[in-house]
Protein backbone atom coordinates (compact mmCIF):
# COMPACT_ATOMS: atom_id res chain seq x y z
CA UNK A 1 0.00 0.00 0.00
CA UNK A 2 1.21 3.24 -0.67
CA UNK A 3 1.93 5.34 2.12
CA UNK A 4 0.31 9.33 1.75
CA UNK A 5 2.13 12.60 2.60
CA UNK A 6 -0.77 13.26 5.12
CA UNK A 7 0.16 14.99 8.90
CA UNK A 8 -0.36 12.28 11.13
CA UNK A 9 -1.67 13.28 14.59
CA UNK A 10 0.46 14.79 16.95
CA UNK A 11 0.60 12.38 20.32
CA UNK A 12 0.55 14.48 23.15
CA UNK A 13 2.46 13.45 26.50
CA UNK A 14 3.12 9.82 26.04
CA UNK A 15 7.24 9.84 26.62
CA UNK A 16 8.55 6.97 24.81
CA UNK A 17 12.10 6.29 26.05
CA UNK A 18 13.56 7.67 22.70
CA UNK A 19 10.87 9.26 20.23
CA UNK A 20 13.52 10.59 18.06
CA UNK A 21 16.80 8.84 17.01
CA UNK A 22 19.72 10.93 15.59
CA UNK A 23 22.49 8.89 13.38
CA UNK A 24 25.62 10.41 14.66
CA UNK A 25 27.43 9.81 11.67
CA UNK A 26 25.27 11.31 9.39
CA UNK A 27 24.34 14.76 11.09
CA UNK A 28 26.41 17.57 10.41
CA UNK A 29 25.26 20.00 13.47
CA UNK A 30 23.83 21.93 11.22
CA UNK A 31 21.22 23.43 13.82
CA UNK A 32 17.98 23.16 11.62
CA UNK A 33 16.65 20.40 13.71
CA UNK A 34 17.04 22.18 17.09
CA UNK A 35 15.91 25.33 15.93
CA UNK A 36 12.54 24.34 14.07
CA UNK A 37 11.44 21.73 16.57
CA UNK A 38 8.08 23.36 17.71
CA UNK A 39 9.08 21.29 21.65
CA UNK A 40 12.57 22.52 21.96
CA UNK A 41 12.94 19.11 22.18
CA UNK A 42 16.32 19.19 20.60
CA UNK A 43 19.68 20.53 21.59
CA UNK A 44 23.21 20.53 20.27
CA UNK A 45 26.17 20.82 22.31
CA UNK A 46 28.77 23.43 21.06
CA UNK A 47 30.51 21.94 17.75
CA UNK A 48 28.79 18.27 18.66
CA UNK A 49 25.64 16.99 16.80
CA UNK A 50 22.53 16.99 18.00
CA UNK A 51 21.24 15.17 21.29
CA UNK A 52 17.49 14.36 22.13
CA UNK A 53 17.74 16.50 25.13
CA UNK A 54 13.70 16.29 26.34
CA UNK A 55 12.15 12.91 24.99
CA UNK A 56 9.22 13.40 27.27
CA UNK A 57 7.75 16.45 25.29
CA UNK A 58 7.93 15.17 21.53
CA UNK A 59 4.81 14.64 20.47
CA UNK A 60 6.44 12.83 17.46
CA UNK A 61 5.09 15.69 14.68
CA UNK A 62 7.62 14.70 12.16
CA UNK A 63 8.95 17.77 11.50
CA UNK A 64 12.50 17.40 12.67
CA UNK A 65 12.50 14.34 10.15
CA UNK A 66 11.39 16.03 6.91
CA UNK A 67 13.86 19.47 7.52
CA UNK A 68 16.94 17.16 8.42
CA UNK A 69 19.14 17.74 5.25
CA UNK A 70 20.87 14.79 6.33
CA UNK A 71 18.28 12.50 6.44
CA UNK A 72 19.78 11.42 10.08
CA UNK A 73 16.30 11.84 11.35
CA UNK A 74 13.61 8.93 12.13
CA UNK A 75 10.68 9.57 14.31
CA UNK A 76 9.82 6.21 16.01
CA UNK A 77 6.25 5.21 16.19
CA UNK A 78 4.77 5.13 19.65
CA UNK A 79 3.27 2.21 19.28
CA UNK A 80 6.17 -0.43 17.44
CA UNK A 81 9.30 1.13 18.84
CA UNK A 82 12.42 0.01 16.89
CA UNK A 83 10.30 0.46 13.62
CA UNK A 84 10.55 3.82 12.13
CA UNK A 85 8.15 6.11 10.36
CA UNK A 86 8.20 8.50 7.75
CA UNK A 87 8.23 12.11 8.62
CA UNK A 88 4.48 13.48 9.23
CA UNK A 89 5.42 16.61 10.02
CA UNK A 90 3.19 19.60 8.80
CA UNK A 91 3.94 22.47 11.08
CA UNK A 92 6.37 24.02 8.90
CA UNK A 93 3.94 24.44 6.06
CA UNK A 94 1.61 26.27 8.47
CA UNK B 1 3.37 0.44 4.09
CA UNK B 2 5.18 4.07 3.86
CA UNK B 3 9.28 3.42 3.91
CA UNK B 4 11.15 5.40 6.00
CA UNK B 5 13.82 7.79 3.66
CA UNK B 6 16.37 5.38 4.28
CA UNK B 7 14.75 2.63 2.15
CA UNK B 8 15.51 4.05 -1.11
CA UNK B 9 19.04 5.32 -0.21
CA UNK B 10 22.20 3.73 -0.95
CA UNK B 11 23.25 3.97 2.74
CA UNK B 12 27.03 3.09 1.87
CA UNK B 13 27.36 6.22 0.08
CA UNK B 14 26.19 8.11 3.31
CA UNK B 15 26.76 9.96 5.01
CA UNK B 16 26.31 12.76 1.89
CA UNK B 17 29.05 15.20 0.35
CA UNK B 18 26.54 18.23 0.83
CA UNK B 19 27.41 21.02 3.04
CA UNK B 20 26.02 21.37 6.89
CA UNK B 21 22.72 22.93 6.31
CA UNK B 22 22.34 22.62 2.51
CA UNK B 23 18.94 22.58 1.47
CA UNK B 24 19.55 20.02 -1.33
CA UNK B 25 19.03 17.56 1.39
CA UNK B 26 16.01 18.82 2.28
CA UNK B 27 14.90 18.50 -0.87
CA UNK B 28 15.81 15.51 -1.71
CA UNK B 29 13.96 14.09 1.30
CA UNK B 30 11.30 15.53 -0.09
CA UNK B 31 11.55 14.26 -3.72
CA UNK B 32 12.21 10.61 -2.06
CA UNK B 33 8.49 11.34 0.46
CA UNK B 34 6.71 11.75 -3.00
CA UNK B 35 7.99 8.80 -4.37
CA UNK B 36 7.10 6.52 -1.57
CA UNK B 37 3.56 8.20 -1.37
CA UNK B 38 2.91 6.85 -5.01
CA UNK B 39 4.02 3.61 -3.73
CA UNK B 40 6.50 3.05 -6.97
CA UNK B 41 8.42 -0.05 -6.86
CA UNK B 42 12.36 1.26 -6.97
CA UNK B 43 12.97 -0.42 -10.46
CA UNK B 44 10.06 1.45 -12.12
CA UNK B 45 11.96 4.77 -11.33
CA UNK B 46 14.88 6.42 -13.20
CA UNK B 47 16.60 9.29 -11.65
CA UNK B 48 19.24 11.19 -13.98
CA UNK B 49 20.95 14.57 -13.58
CA UNK B 50 23.94 17.12 -14.45
CA UNK B 51 26.63 18.40 -13.11
CA UNK B 52 26.62 20.64 -9.74
CA UNK B 53 25.98 20.15 -5.80
CA UNK B 54 22.62 19.50 -6.96
CA UNK B 55 23.06 16.69 -9.51
CA UNK B 56 25.47 14.48 -7.04
CA UNK B 57 22.17 13.21 -5.46
CA UNK B 58 21.54 10.30 -7.69
CA UNK B 59 24.85 9.26 -6.58
CA UNK B 60 23.40 8.36 -3.21
CA UNK B 61 19.81 6.80 -4.46
CA UNK B 62 18.87 2.76 -4.96
CA UNK B 63 16.68 3.48 -8.26
CA UNK B 64 18.20 3.29 -11.63
CA UNK B 65 20.41 6.20 -12.00
CA UNK B 66 22.82 8.20 -14.34
CA UNK B 67 24.66 11.31 -13.29
CA UNK B 68 25.28 13.11 -16.62
CA UNK B 69 27.40 16.42 -17.68
CA UNK B 70 26.99 19.82 -17.08
CA UNK B 71 23.22 20.81 -18.51
CA UNK B 72 22.08 17.57 -20.00
CA UNK B 73 20.19 15.84 -17.56
CA UNK B 74 17.29 16.33 -20.01
CA UNK B 75 18.54 15.15 -23.16
CA UNK B 76 19.91 12.08 -21.38
CA UNK B 77 16.24 11.76 -19.70
CA UNK B 78 14.61 11.80 -23.33
CA UNK B 79 16.83 9.31 -24.71
CA UNK B 80 15.93 7.22 -21.43
CA UNK B 81 11.73 7.69 -21.66
CA UNK B 82 11.81 7.35 -25.53
CA UNK B 83 13.59 3.68 -24.86
CA UNK B 84 11.41 3.02 -22.07
CA UNK B 85 8.51 5.13 -21.85
CA UNK B 86 6.96 2.82 -19.05
CA UNK B 87 9.45 4.40 -16.64
CA UNK B 88 9.40 7.41 -14.17
CA UNK B 89 11.96 9.45 -15.31
CA UNK B 90 12.89 12.00 -12.79
CA UNK B 91 15.43 14.81 -13.17
CA UNK B 92 17.16 16.36 -10.63
CA UNK B 93 19.49 19.19 -11.35
CA UNK B 94 20.10 22.56 -9.90
CA UNK B 95 19.60 26.39 -11.33
CA UNK B 96 22.54 26.68 -13.28
CA UNK B 97 22.25 23.07 -14.87
CA UNK B 98 18.67 23.91 -15.62
CA UNK B 99 18.43 27.21 -16.14
CA UNK B 100 21.88 28.37 -17.88
CA UNK B 101 23.73 25.57 -19.66
CA UNK B 102 21.05 22.91 -19.86
CA UNK B 103 18.05 26.38 -20.57
CA UNK B 104 17.17 25.28 -24.52
CA UNK B 105 16.69 21.17 -23.07
CA UNK B 106 14.10 22.40 -20.88
CA UNK B 107 12.33 24.19 -22.69
CA UNK B 108 12.27 21.99 -25.61
CA UNK B 109 11.13 19.03 -23.17
CA UNK B 110 8.27 21.63 -22.28
CA UNK B 111 7.24 22.37 -25.88
CA UNK B 112 7.10 18.50 -26.47
CA UNK B 113 5.35 17.70 -23.09
CA UNK B 114 7.68 14.36 -23.00
CA UNK B 115 6.64 12.78 -19.45
CA UNK B 116 9.93 13.56 -17.54
CA UNK B 117 9.33 15.51 -13.90
CA UNK B 118 12.21 17.47 -13.33
CA UNK B 119 13.00 18.76 -10.05
CA UNK B 120 15.18 22.43 -9.65
CA UNK B 121 17.54 22.74 -7.00
CA UNK B 122 17.22 25.95 -6.86
CA UNK B 123 20.08 27.61 -4.61
CA UNK B 124 20.10 30.93 -6.32
CA UNK B 125 23.96 30.32 -6.98
CA UNK B 126 26.18 28.10 -8.87
CA UNK B 127 27.21 26.01 -5.23
CA UNK B 128 29.50 23.46 -6.89
CA UNK B 129 32.21 26.20 -8.57
CA UNK B 130 31.91 28.13 -5.36
CA UNK B 131 29.60 30.86 -5.72
CA UNK B 132 29.11 32.53 -9.35
CA UNK B 133 25.77 34.16 -10.13
CA UNK B 134 23.45 32.03 -12.22
CA UNK B 135 20.49 32.99 -13.98
CA UNK B 136 18.15 32.51 -10.99
CA UNK B 137 20.54 34.83 -8.52
CA UNK B 138 18.30 37.88 -7.35
CA UNK B 139 18.36 40.84 -8.57
CA UNK B 140 21.77 42.94 -6.07
CA UNK B 141 22.95 39.87 -4.86
CA UNK B 142 26.44 39.34 -3.88
CA UNK B 143 28.48 36.69 -5.89
CA UNK B 144 31.73 35.79 -6.62
CA UNK B 145 31.10 37.40 -10.08
CA UNK B 146 29.33 40.20 -8.88
CA UNK B 147 31.30 41.62 -6.21
CA UNK B 148 29.22 44.93 -6.53
CA UNK B 149 25.61 43.20 -6.87
CA UNK B 150 24.10 41.20 -10.05
CA UNK B 151 22.82 43.74 -12.28
CA UNK B 152 20.69 41.00 -14.41
CA UNK B 153 17.12 40.01 -13.74
CA UNK B 154 16.46 36.29 -12.50
CA UNK B 155 14.21 34.24 -14.88
CA UNK B 156 10.61 33.24 -13.54
CA UNK B 157 11.39 29.46 -14.15
CA UNK B 158 7.76 28.33 -13.90
CA UNK B 159 6.17 30.96 -15.65
CA UNK B 160 8.89 30.32 -18.80
CA UNK B 161 8.43 26.59 -18.42
CA UNK B 162 4.96 26.83 -18.61
CA UNK B 163 5.18 28.74 -21.70
CA UNK B 164 6.85 26.50 -23.54
CA UNK B 165 4.30 24.08 -23.05
CA UNK B 166 4.71 21.91 -19.67
CA UNK B 167 1.79 19.81 -18.64
CA UNK B 168 2.65 20.43 -14.61
CA UNK B 169 4.37 23.34 -13.21
CA UNK B 170 4.35 24.17 -9.37
CA UNK B 171 7.36 25.69 -6.61
CA UNK B 172 8.07 24.71 -3.28
CA UNK B 173 10.94 25.92 -0.52
CA UNK B 174 12.97 23.57 1.62
CA UNK B 175 10.99 25.21 4.24
CA UNK B 176 7.77 24.00 3.40
CA UNK B 177 9.14 20.32 2.70
CA UNK B 178 5.59 18.85 3.08
CA UNK B 179 4.01 21.06 0.63
CA UNK B 180 6.94 20.26 -1.46
CA UNK B 181 7.20 16.36 -1.43
CA UNK B 182 3.20 16.76 -2.31
CA UNK B 183 3.83 19.13 -5.27
CA UNK B 184 6.83 16.76 -6.69
CA UNK B 185 4.34 13.40 -5.90
CA UNK B 186 1.53 15.51 -8.05
CA UNK B 187 4.43 16.14 -11.02
CA UNK B 188 5.81 12.66 -10.99
CA UNK B 189 1.97 11.25 -11.26
CA UNK B 190 1.47 13.77 -14.59
CA UNK B 191 1.75 12.17 -17.54
CA UNK B 192 3.23 15.16 -19.67
CA UNK B 193 6.00 17.37 -18.87
CA UNK B 194 6.32 18.56 -15.30
CA UNK B 195 8.43 21.24 -13.26
CA UNK B 196 9.13 21.58 -9.77
CA UNK B 197 11.10 24.58 -8.40
CA UNK B 198 12.03 23.65 -5.22
CA UNK B 199 13.58 27.25 -3.71
CA UNK B 200 16.64 25.86 -1.40
CA UNK B 201 19.54 27.01 0.31
CA UNK B 202 23.25 27.37 -0.29
CA UNK B 203 24.69 28.52 3.29
CA UNK B 204 28.20 28.52 2.42
CA UNK B 205 28.15 30.45 -1.50
CA UNK B 206 24.87 32.45 -1.27
CA UNK B 207 23.78 32.69 2.54
CA UNK B 208 27.12 33.89 4.17
CA UNK B 209 27.69 36.99 1.08
CA UNK B 210 24.25 37.93 1.50
CA UNK B 211 23.52 38.94 5.25
CA UNK B 212 21.89 35.13 6.16
CA UNK B 213 24.89 33.91 8.26
CA UNK B 214 23.44 30.17 8.75
CA UNK B 215 21.04 28.00 7.09
CA UNK B 216 18.38 28.63 9.74
CA UNK B 217 18.26 32.19 9.19
CA UNK B 218 17.80 31.24 5.09
CA UNK B 219 14.79 28.89 6.14
CA UNK B 220 13.51 31.53 7.90
CA UNK B 221 13.64 33.67 4.94
CA UNK B 222 12.31 31.37 2.71
CA UNK B 223 9.42 30.96 5.17
CA UNK B 224 9.01 34.73 4.87
CA UNK B 225 8.92 35.78 1.80
CA UNK B 226 7.05 32.79 0.34
CA UNK B 227 3.39 33.39 -0.54
CA UNK B 228 0.53 30.07 -1.19
CA UNK B 229 -1.02 30.80 -4.64
CA UNK B 230 -4.16 31.40 -2.76
CA UNK B 231 -3.50 34.22 -0.85
CA UNK B 232 -1.30 35.64 -3.78
CA UNK B 233 -4.61 36.02 -5.99
CA UNK B 234 -5.81 38.21 -3.41
CA UNK B 235 -2.42 40.62 -3.23
CA UNK B 236 -1.84 43.29 -5.44
CA UNK B 237 1.71 43.62 -7.56
CA UNK B 238 3.01 46.32 -5.06
CA UNK B 239 2.34 43.85 -2.49
CA UNK B 240 3.90 40.79 -4.27
CA UNK B 241 7.32 43.06 -4.64
CA UNK B 242 10.02 41.00 -3.47
CA UNK B 243 7.77 37.62 -2.87
CA UNK B 244 7.55 34.49 -4.32
CA UNK B 245 4.32 32.21 -5.05
CA UNK B 246 4.57 28.67 -3.74
CA UNK B 247 2.01 25.92 -4.97
CA UNK B 248 0.83 24.45 -8.08
CA UNK B 249 1.37 27.29 -10.56
CA UNK B 250 -0.03 25.50 -13.87
CA UNK B 251 -1.57 22.65 -14.86
CA UNK B 252 -3.15 21.38 -18.40
CA UNK B 253 -3.62 18.57 -20.47
CA UNK B 254 -1.79 18.17 -23.63
CA UNK B 255 -0.65 15.08 -25.67
CA UNK B 256 2.64 13.28 -24.26
CA UNK B 257 5.27 13.13 -26.57
CA UNK B 258 6.35 9.35 -26.23
CA UNK B 259 2.27 8.81 -26.99
CA UNK B 260 2.66 9.92 -30.16
CA UNK B 261 5.61 8.81 -30.67
CA UNK B 262 4.31 5.58 -30.53
CA UNK B 263 1.42 6.29 -32.93
CA UNK B 264 3.95 7.60 -35.22
CA UNK B 265 5.64 3.78 -35.13
CA UNK B 266 2.12 2.49 -35.54
CA UNK B 267 1.24 3.45 -38.48
CA UNK B 268 4.27 3.01 -40.25
CA UNK B 269 4.52 -0.07 -39.26
CA UNK B 270 0.92 -0.52 -40.73
CA UNK B 271 1.94 0.95 -43.83
CA UNK B 272 4.68 -1.25 -44.24
CA UNK B 273 2.61 -4.17 -43.63
CA UNK B 274 -0.17 -3.23 -46.01
CA UNK B 275 2.49 -2.25 -49.17
CA UNK B 276 4.26 -5.66 -48.27
CA UNK B 277 0.79 -7.76 -48.51
C1 LIG C 1 30.51 22.13 -19.71
C2 LIG C 1 30.79 22.56 -18.30
N1 LIG C 1 30.83 23.88 -18.02
C3 LIG C 1 31.07 24.29 -16.75
C4 LIG C 1 31.27 23.37 -15.76
C5 LIG C 1 31.56 23.86 -14.35
N2 LIG C 1 30.42 23.73 -13.46
C6 LIG C 1 30.28 22.65 -12.68
S1 LIG C 1 28.92 22.72 -11.71
C7 LIG C 1 28.51 24.25 -12.34
C8 LIG C 1 27.30 25.01 -11.86
C9 LIG C 1 26.59 24.38 -10.73
O1 LIG C 1 25.53 25.18 -10.31
P1 LIG C 1 24.06 24.65 -10.16
O2 LIG C 1 23.65 23.87 -11.35
O3 LIG C 1 23.20 25.79 -9.80
O4 LIG C 1 24.16 23.57 -8.98
P2 LIG C 1 24.61 23.73 -7.44
O5 LIG C 1 26.07 23.36 -7.42
O6 LIG C 1 24.36 25.12 -7.02
O7 LIG C 1 23.76 22.73 -6.76
C10 LIG C 1 29.43 24.67 -13.30
C11 LIG C 1 29.36 25.95 -14.00
C12 LIG C 1 31.20 22.01 -16.10
N3 LIG C 1 31.35 21.06 -15.15
N4 LIG C 1 30.97 21.62 -17.35
S1 LIG D 1 18.96 18.86 11.22
FE1 LIG D 1 20.01 16.87 10.93
S2 LIG D 1 22.13 17.39 10.38
FE2 LIG D 1 21.18 19.25 11.24
S3 LIG D 1 21.71 19.18 13.44
FE3 LIG D 1 19.70 18.20 13.23
S4 LIG D 1 20.17 16.01 12.97
FE4 LIG D 1 22.07 17.11 12.61
S1 LIG E 1 9.09 14.88 16.25
FE1 LIG E 1 8.44 17.04 16.43
S2 LIG E 1 8.39 17.40 18.64
FE2 LIG E 1 9.58 15.52 18.36
S3 LIG E 1 11.71 16.20 18.22
FE3 LIG E 1 10.94 16.13 16.13
S4 LIG E 1 10.21 18.22 15.70
FE4 LIG E 1 10.43 18.02 17.91
S1 LIG F 1 28.37 24.61 -1.80
FE1 LIG F 1 26.24 25.22 -1.41
S2 LIG F 1 25.00 23.94 -2.77
FE2 LIG F 1 27.04 22.98 -2.62
S3 LIG F 1 26.87 21.50 -0.93
FE3 LIG F 1 27.65 23.40 -0.05
S4 LIG F 1 25.81 24.48 0.66
FE4 LIG F 1 25.13 22.91 -0.78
Amino acid sequence: MPGSIEAGPAVEGRPAEVPVEINQKWCKGCDICVAFCPKEVLARPEGGKAQVAHPEKCTRCGLCEIMCPDLAIVVVPAARKGTSSRGQGGAADA
Amino acid sequence: MAMPVTHYLRTSKMPHIWCAGCGHGIVLGAVLRAIDSLGLDKDEVCVVSGIGCASRAPGYLDFNTLHTTHGRAIAFATGIKMAKPELKVIVLTGDGDAAAIGGNHLIHAARRNIGITTVCFNNSIYGMTSGQYSPMTPTGSLASTAPYGNIEEPFDLCDLVYAAGASYVARGTAYHALLLSKLIAKAIATEGFSFVEAITQCPTYYGRRNNMRSAVDMLKWQKEHAVPVAAAAKMSAEELVGKFRIGELGTRTRPEYTRRYAAVIETAQKEEAEQDA
